[in-house]
């Protein structure tokens, strides 16, 4: 449904080329909830930009495609990418809905605009879907006369989930969705788009940095290095067998209340400056295993397992 | 047992509402944010105590007034026995010495036009520690050691902005653990640092409460990464504690109902294991006008009438434990 290949994006700067994205390849199948784990400057929000084609005016896509039911988006011209495709079959929740609804609208006015945009129908009609579509994440069709700050944070993040699915996206992108909520909050949320997946078998890419959300909801799983993906597969195996060793270390870093108390892991060293990557594997400065080859050559990705592939030298 | 480094005595906390002449001539009691509401506990020394509740629940409120760095309405603080609210400014000055506090945010808890060598040894320069130059700088170069950002010298001039978060926060711990603190409140140290440089932060911070000896309030809103920090836990919600016993015994056998949603909504990091399912519906509401009787009352599922109308008192369960409920889970 959606094939990201062998893409590269880079932010053009003063100091030279961000390398933020490259050369990154995945697949999302229909029904498919595919998380993007990483720290913070990995890149993993502008993969999500890129495929959604919002990215500013000094980023530079290098190479490769972006194939979205059968057409490669990055060739469509603007105008048509932003009439056929964005909101209507690919549509994104972004990170921190406190700060991305408009104050000064109610938010049913803000959803149904989604809707008049994209769609011939009446403002009633389209205030009726908004209110349907409220309805969907359990805040009620009777709020959409509501201003943004008279909801709460759960609140406004669920009127976001509303506004990315009222025109039936297939493949919904979600950054850092629940990031700035509280737990109890957050297990709300996780739990109305889980439902949701499940009731309009939908697509999603979860982008987050938090490896217990994605093992709480997606079934793939792509761990992003320094713009890189180095590990990628089905969440099982990733989660059960981690093979590249950042993979591994960011893993031991998650706390878990359940079974043995262990020593949370960390990674010393910082990430690397994306101006100006690491040679070879850009993992290798931080690496415990790293090798000579490791510091000349750049890992490919292999496969190690049906649906489990990594990028790293010791890996045979 | 160890000493009592610091206690809290049904400590409150309420912050009035403005509100114009008219409507305060109007009302009989002037409306006011709830923010800690009798709260009470100890801190020993050589402990690592835990305040662990979601956001507006009145744990940074009472970190704060721990250090009295704001003024309780009713309470007492003792501190090695001395009630801190009956000090005068000058005394409480001198023992700030020995009470520290490191906040949530590196990016703005150090002043961005001081080097890290001004930051760390301004509260040496207050505390009038030593007055020779040498000795500041040698301290200041201790302490950068001690938070293993070596070598110091490379550090020493830099400004915060040409630090990375994690690097922030270890000057900011250094700067509180350079007087040589007794007892250090931490309010949410590492949530705004990545995964992996997490429990480097939190380990070096350990180390050093455990090379001083000192007591240690660790402030978090995340109940999972406590586990591996504190020894004891005080659960809160909307400014009371709700439960509060050793961390092993909370977290294994929650008795609090909110404890238990608590617990349940924690994302896990194994697949194999999803279980978020059932959670507790609604928001937290405002503490300007707690709910009557449990505040937990109208989101806990097992709520009975007598939660609407009674308040739960925090009862001792079991060693070392005490919840503030009708109905227990046991």
């Amino acid at each position: 449904m959606l094939e990201v290949q062998n893409l590269k994006m880079y932010y053009k700067t003063l100091r030279g080329y961000v390398k933020a994205v490259d050369d990154v390849t995945f697949r999302v199948e229909k029904g498919d909830a595919l998380g993007l784990a990483g720290e913070s400057g990995c890149g993993k929000t502008s993969v999500a930009l890129t495929i959604l084609r919002l990215l500013p005016s000094n980023a530079r896509v290098i190479n490769g495609g972006i194939m979205f039911e059968g057409e490669d988006i990055l060739k469509m011209s603007k105008e048509r990418f932003r009439k056929e495709i964005r909101w209507k079959k690919l549509s994104v929740i972004f990170q921190g809905a406190m700060n991305a609804l408009n104050p000064v609208r109610k938010i049913g006015d803000l959803i149904s605009e989604a809707i008049l945009t994209h769609k011939d129908v009446s403002k009633e009609k389209a205030l009726d879907l908004a209110g349907k579509s409220l309805d969907l994440v359990g805040i009620g069709a009777e709020r959409i006369e509501r201003y943004p700050h008279e909801l709460s944070g759960g609140m406004k993040q669920r009127t976001m989930i509303a506004m990315a699915l009222v025109c039936n996206p297939h493949l919904v992108i979600a950054d850092e969705p629940t990031t700035a909520l509280d737990v109890l909050i957050q297990a709300q949320v996780l739990k109305v788009m889980k439902e949701l997946r499940q009731k309009l078998n939908l697509s999603m890419i979860l982008i987050s940095h938090d490896l217990s959300i994605i093992a709480e909801t997606c079934n793939k799983c792509a761990i992003m290095y320094a713009g890189k993906i180095v590990e990628y597969g089905d969440i099982s195996s990733i989660f059960k067998n981690p093979l590249h060793p950042y993979t591994k270390k960011l893993m031991s870093a998650f706390p878990s209340i359940f079974g043995k108390k262990r020593k949370l892991g960390f990674i010393p060293g910082f990430p690397p400056n994306l101006l100006n990557p690491p040679s070879g594997c850009r993992f290798h400065p931080r690496c415990p295993y790293a090798v000579e080859v490791c510091k000349k050559k750049e890992p490919k990705s292999i496969q190690v397992d049906k649906e489990h592939y990594v990028a790293c030298h010791n890996i045979k | 047992m160890e000493d009592t480094l610091v206690e809290a005595r049904n400590l409150k906390k309420y912050f009035p509402i403005k509100l114009s002449l008219i409507a305060r001539l109007r009302t009989k009691e002037p409306p006011a944010v709830h923010a800690v509401d009798d709260v009470s506990f100890k801190v020993k020394s050589k402990e690592v105590f835990g305040i662990v509740g979601e956001s507006g629940c009145g744990k940074t409120t009472t970190g704060m007034l721990l250090l009295r760095l704001i003024e309780p309405t009713s309470g007492k603080i003792l501190f090695k026995g001395k009630d801190l609210t009956s000090l005068s400014d000058s005394e409480m000055r001198k023992l700030r010495r020995k009470m520290q506090i490191t906040f949530q945010d590196p990016y703005e808890s150090l002043n961005p036009s001081m080097t890290v060598y001004g930051s760390i040894a301004e509260p040496i320069q207050v505390q009038k520690i030593t007055s020779t130059p040498e000795e500041v700088t040698e301290r200041v170069t201790k302490a950068l050691e001690d938070v293993d950002l070596v070598p110091p010298e490379e550090f020493l001039y830099r400004f915060p902005h040409e630090l990375s978060g994690g690097q922030r926060q270890r000057v900011a711990i250094a700067r509180a653990f350079v007087l040589e603190p007794e007892f250090l409140v931490a309010d949410e140290p590492v949530s705004m640092l990545d995964a992996s440089v997490r429990s480097r932060v939190l380990d070096l911070m350990l180390g050093l409460v455990e090379k001083a000896h000192c007591g240690f309030l660790y402030i978090t809103h995340d109940i999972a990464l406590s586990r591996y920090i504190c020894d004891r836990i005080a659960i809160m919600y909307l400014g009371k504690i709700v439960e509060k016993g050793r961390i092993d015994d909370v977290i294994k056998n929650p008795l609090h109902p909110y404890t238990e949603a608590l617990l349940a909504a924690v994302p896990v990091p194994d697949p194999a294991a999803r279980r978020i399912e059932t959670v507790v519906k609604g928001e937290v509401p405002s503490a300007l006008n707690p709910p009557s009787g449990c505040r937990f009352h109208p989101r806990c599922p097992y709520a009975q009438d007598k939660c609407q109308k009674e308040e739960p008192q925090l009862v001792a369960s079991g060693k070392d434990r005490y919840v503030a409920c009708h109905f227990p889970r046991w």
